[in-house]
């Protein structure tokens, strides 16, 4: 696994996002040495094998990776949302507090309110019995952003337009399944960023969404990082998207970072393979129907033990050493750091 | 000169869709005379704001929502109001990749379960069961034992692969795939774009394929149809589309794609309220482009010179004009 | 989120398989189905292990106190041994309470997935025919039912069975009105299967834990009402040895011997209060598995 200690904390934590309030005294949210199991069946899934993630005041860490590398369950367990179906271990530093070692009451009081989250499934946090106004209203007055039922109604038609709702009073008044998928969608986006979080956790919040409301939803999260210096966590497969917020990138794959890095340098100048094989998967202009590469064979499931490079059986440059050397997240450029050891040979010092 | 938005004669019609209309009971116009046809072998991509009415659409295609009015023809049957044996024929040759894999499935059921239960349904024999599901499983990139698990163990991606390989296990002639692979990334995607191809072209599966990635619907569509506010705007080849779009919306919306070439043509004004929707071309209240007579008169859909269909007044005037927009 | 994890303490960390208990019932209901599991044990040892026969009687030794030597909870006003009746009278006691439950549930669930899932034409007789007899007081009707039939157990257990189906009929309707909307309802019309198979298949695993949890309050339900019935006289008849039986017999001795009076009481109590424990703790443990989606 990854020893995080050692390397120092990446250059990219300072907000290059102009306007942004200068840092506070360390990233607004650490996540060190994480790991989440499950128990399936009598069986331990190792879902989260030891992520480091951390994200300062006003920064945008944008996590891409492997559909089923374990990105959601880490937002999940950041929040703690698994409850006794998960064990952790880590530590997950918000501000002074470690959530992994605070009691549930705890923990509740701080969701939704400091740490907000999008989830990817925007159906499954929606009560489908009750209008989505109500619902927004709710949480505004749970966490007492507002003064009285009036002003919630007000500030929840106003977050509604903020996340580009057309017509928000109706809107307001349907339930979620008289929604379209992206106003959902929306929806979602709006309750979680209705208490102006100090941290605010996005799983693929735009996958539903046309590339106007896109920009405009990307644009409201721009906004709350430069008023209130928010640090963004954002999942998407969406490279675009990607290169658009993103201050830094952290490529996940089978449960744990391959590479991480400045955005740009990530993007354009991909240290691993993993990265390297996913960039060049995306379609173009000129790729032939029935011919965009995809990376052959499929990843380790969930659970099973490897001893090596979790990308050694589906990796060109795969050597006798990648299987059996865990390969660790190594610094190959200026806050930029890959775990192959292979396509980084030399290592900086 | 035949219009490159229609199916050429080589292609058989597969499915016709005439003039679906529906209102929901709060007025939402969800959708408003759409009319398109797919091809047998034929993908017709499906492009238009979040809220245009694609689902509703492909809901009633696949009779999941009783339409005001309109047909919907499936190979000859009349879906809307077949029974018994020809529903069944219908059911079984026209699949649904849904918007939401995640409470797509029973969450009681393992995916196994859910797949079997559409073998079951088609009465494919038992014993081919396991075998069927684990190889349709492969193919859509999971692993065989990832089967046995319930939903909730799943990724969103692993069960949108799931929701995929439930759709294409029963061997239909057309799937309806709305937002199919936006979970997914974009390896994986590859591959199950790959896939959709290879079935094309082995078996000649047609796709009606929804999505808001207009990269991968210009990849994997022969013909694209554009919707706003319940109406298709224009309907267009591929190529032609991305190339030389005809509708001021699909314009826009071209442009405002990452890294597309150009000058962002940016919207002004809010999408228009679909319970109240503008008279004439319901576009107007936002196009750059608008004329006298866009607010009196709905456009219909017409030949461009390009040969794609377009519901545009400028089409029937001058076409340059686009070219250089001048917003008003 | 129903649990929630205490507080990862190292230590806690280490403790393999935390997560299994999630899966587990809650305490009480797990004392609840201890104390049931023991109750039918001995209900079903009760001819092997009772000191004497249920209808023997020595009129010598009546009305002797809870503890007297020979025997261990008294003996009633025909000296019998109270012990004896109340090992002999479980076995009714708990057959009027489980099956009338068992029939209502057979017939509740069908009508509650025909209503949801038919014809709305159907949905509206059904519920409409349910809410008929719903106008009437379950405990009255289900005297006027047994009345009707004359006395004997199994007419007992016919007029409980008739009670419960409303209710029943009513929790499954609504739940699968609910599972009718899911998406994933969606997806099941679209593959092509048959409303029976729908409802059997995709509806009927959804629907079924709630049923068991309402269902297995529901048998302590009964069992009281059943033993009500016996009570007046229109249950099992004396002198057969049944808990409701012995209420019945025992009260005219309220004043004299009334210690005598709880122990079939009580037995009823904790039988009732023990089931609906149990299902409570059931639909905890039920739930945990679809929050953890
Ligand atoms: N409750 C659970 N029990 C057991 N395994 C689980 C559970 N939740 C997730 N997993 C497994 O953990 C792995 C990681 O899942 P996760 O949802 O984090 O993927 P992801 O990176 O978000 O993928 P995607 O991009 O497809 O959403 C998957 O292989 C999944 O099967
Ligand atoms: N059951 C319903 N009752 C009332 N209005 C509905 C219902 N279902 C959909 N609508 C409305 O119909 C319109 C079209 O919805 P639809 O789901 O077809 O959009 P879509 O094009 O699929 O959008 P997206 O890309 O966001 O999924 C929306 O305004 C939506 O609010
Ligand atoms: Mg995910
Ligand atoms: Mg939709």
């Amino acid at each position: 696994m990854t020893s995080p200690t050692e390397t120092p904390e990446t250059s990219g934590a300072a907000p290059s996002r102009p306007g942004a309030p200068a840092p506070t005294a360390g990233p607004a949210l650490e996540v060190t040495g994480l790991t989440t199991t499950f128990s399936r069946g009598g069986r331990q899934v190792l879902a989260v094998r030891g992520v480091d993630v951390s994200v300062g005041a006003g920064e945008s860490l944008v996590l891409l990776g492997e559909s089923g590398s374990g990105k959601s369950v880490t937002i999940r367990s950041i929040l703690r949302l698994y409850g006794s179906s998960a064990r952790h271990t880590g530590s997950v530093v918000l501000g002074d507090q470690d959530l992994m070692r605070l009691d549930a009451a705890a923990v509740r009081a701080v969701r939704g309110r400091t740490l907000a989250m999008v989830p990817q499934d925007p159906n499954g946090s929606l009560d489908p019995l009750r209008p989505v106004g109500r619902q927004l209203e709710q949480v505004l007055r749970l966490h007492g952003v507002v003064a009285d039922r009036k002003a919630a109604r007000a500030r929840a038609l106003e977050l509604l337009a903020l996340v580009g709702i057309p017509s928000p009073p109706r809107v307001a008044a349907s339930h979620p399944h008289e929604l379209s998928g992206g106003m959902r969608q929306r929806v979602a986006i709006a309750i979680a960023v209705a208490c102006d979080p100090a941290v605010l956790l996005a799983d693929e919040p735009t996958t539903a969404l046309d590339v106007t409301v896109q920009s405009q939803i990307l644009d409201l999260f721009g906004d709350l990082q430069e008023r209130l210096g928010t640090a963004l966590l954002l999942v998407t497969h969406d490279v675009s998207v990607a290169a658009d917020v993103a201050d830094r990138v952290a490529v996940m794959y089978a449960g744990s970072i391959v590479e991480e890095g400045p955005a740009r340098e990530v993007l354009e100048n991909p240290r691993h393979p993993y990265t390297q094989a996913l960039l060049d998967a995306i379609p173009r202009p000129t790729s032939e129907r029935g011919h965009l590469k995809a990376i052959p064979g499929s990843p380790p499931v969930a659970g099973t033990d490897f001893h090596g490079c979790s990308f050694a059986d589906r990796c060109a440059l795969a050597q006798e050493s990648c299987r059996t050397q865990p390969p660790a997240l190594l610094p190959v450029a200026d806050g930029h750091r890959a775990a192959c050891p292979v396509a980084n040979p030399v290592v900086a010092a | 000169m035949s219009p490159a938005g229609e199916p050429g004669p080589a292609g058989e019609k597969l499915l016709d869709v005439v003039d679906l209309a529906k209102t929901f009971p709060n007025g939402t116009r969800a959708a408003d005379d759409v009319s398109f046809t797919v091809a047998r072998g034929e993908t017709l991509g499906v492009v238009g704001e979040s809220g245009c009415g694609k689902s509703t659409t492909a809901k009633m295609v696949l009779r999941l929502l009783q339409p005001d009015r309109g047909t919907v023809t499936f190979a000859g049957t009349d879906v809307l109001r077949a029974r018994g044996r020809d529903l069944k024929e219908v059911r079984r040759g026209l699949q649904l990749v849904p918007q939401n894999p995640q409470t797509s499935f029973n969450p009681r059921l393992t995916v196994r379960s859910s797949l079997e239960f559409n073998l079951r349904a088609h009465g494919v024999a038992r014993r081919a069961w396991r075998s069927t599901v684990d190889d349709m499983l492969v193919r859509c990139g999971l692993r065989a034992e990832q089967g046995d698990s319930y939903p909730h163990e799943l990724s969103g991606g692993q069960l949108q692969r799931a929701a995929i390989a439930r759709a294409l296990v029963t061997g239909p002639d057309l799937v309806v795939c709305d937002e199919a692979v936006s979970a997914l990334d974009k390896s994986v995607q590859a591959q199950v774009l790959n896939l959709l191809a290879e079935l094309q072209s082995d078996l000649g599966v047609s796709y009606l394929f929804i999505s808001h990635d207009l990269s991968v619907v210009e990849h994997i569509s022969d013909r694209v149809l554009v919707m706003y506010l319940g109406r298709v705007v224009e309907q267009a080849t591929a190529g032609s589309l991305y190339r030389d779009p005809a509708h001021p919306y699909t314009k826009a919306l071209l442009s405002s794609a990452p890294g597309a070439p150009g000058e962002r043509i940016v919207l002004t004004g809010e999408p228009p309220n679909p319970a109240d929707p503008p008279s004439g071309c319901t576009f107007r209240t936002r196009c750059p482009w608008v004329m006298d007579t866009c607010a009196a008169e709905r456009p219909l859909l017409a030949v461009t010179p390009t040969g794609s269909l377009a519901a545009c007044h400028l089409n029937l005037t001058s076409r340059p004009a686009l070219a250089a927009p001048s917003p008003a | 989120m129903t649990t929630q994890a205490p507080a990862l303490a190292p230590a806690a960390v280490s403790r393999p398989r935390t997560a299994r208990r999630a899966r587990r019932l809650p305490a009480p209901a797990l004392v609840s189905a201890v104390v049931l599991a023991a109750v039918a044990a001995l209900t079903l040892l009760a001819p092997l292990i009772s000191p004497y026969g249920p209808l023997e009687g020595d009129l010598a030794a009546r009305l002797q106190p809870i503890g007297s030597p020979g025997h261990l909870l008294g003996t009633d006003g025909q000296g019998r041994d109270v012990l004896t009746r109340l090992l002999h009278g479980a076995r009714p006691s708990l057959l009027a309470g489980l099956l009338p439950v068992v029939f209502a549930a057979a017939v509740g669930i069908v009508l509650g997935l025909v209503a949801a899932l038919g014809h709305p034409r159907v949905h509206t007789l059904v519920m409409r025919s349910l809410d008929v007899l719903y106008a009437f007081p379950a405990v009255l009707l289900a005297i006027a039912i047994a009345a009707a039939l004359g006395s004997g157990i199994s007419n007992a257990i016919i007029a409980l069975a008739v009670i419960l189906v409303p209710p029943v009929a009513r929790v499954t309707e609504s739940e699968a009105m609910r599972i009718k909307s899911a998406d994933f309802m969606a997806a099941a019309q679209v593959s092509g299967a048959g409303r029976v198979s729908i409802a059997l298949r995709q509806v009927l695993p959804n629907v079924a834990p709630g049923v068991v949890v309402y269902a297995t309050a529901l048998v302590g339900l009964s069992i009281v009402y059943a033993a009500g019935l016996s009570y007046l006289g229109l249950g099992v008849s004396p002198p057969t040895a049944e808990w409701g039986v012995m209420v019945s017999e025992m009260q005219q001795y309220l004043f004299t011997a009334p210690s005598l009076l709880l122990v079939p009481a009580v037995a009823i109590l904790v039988v009732s209060v023990a089931f609906n424990v149990l299902g409570d703790g059931l639909r905890d443990f039920f739930n945990v598995r679809t929050d953890a989606s």
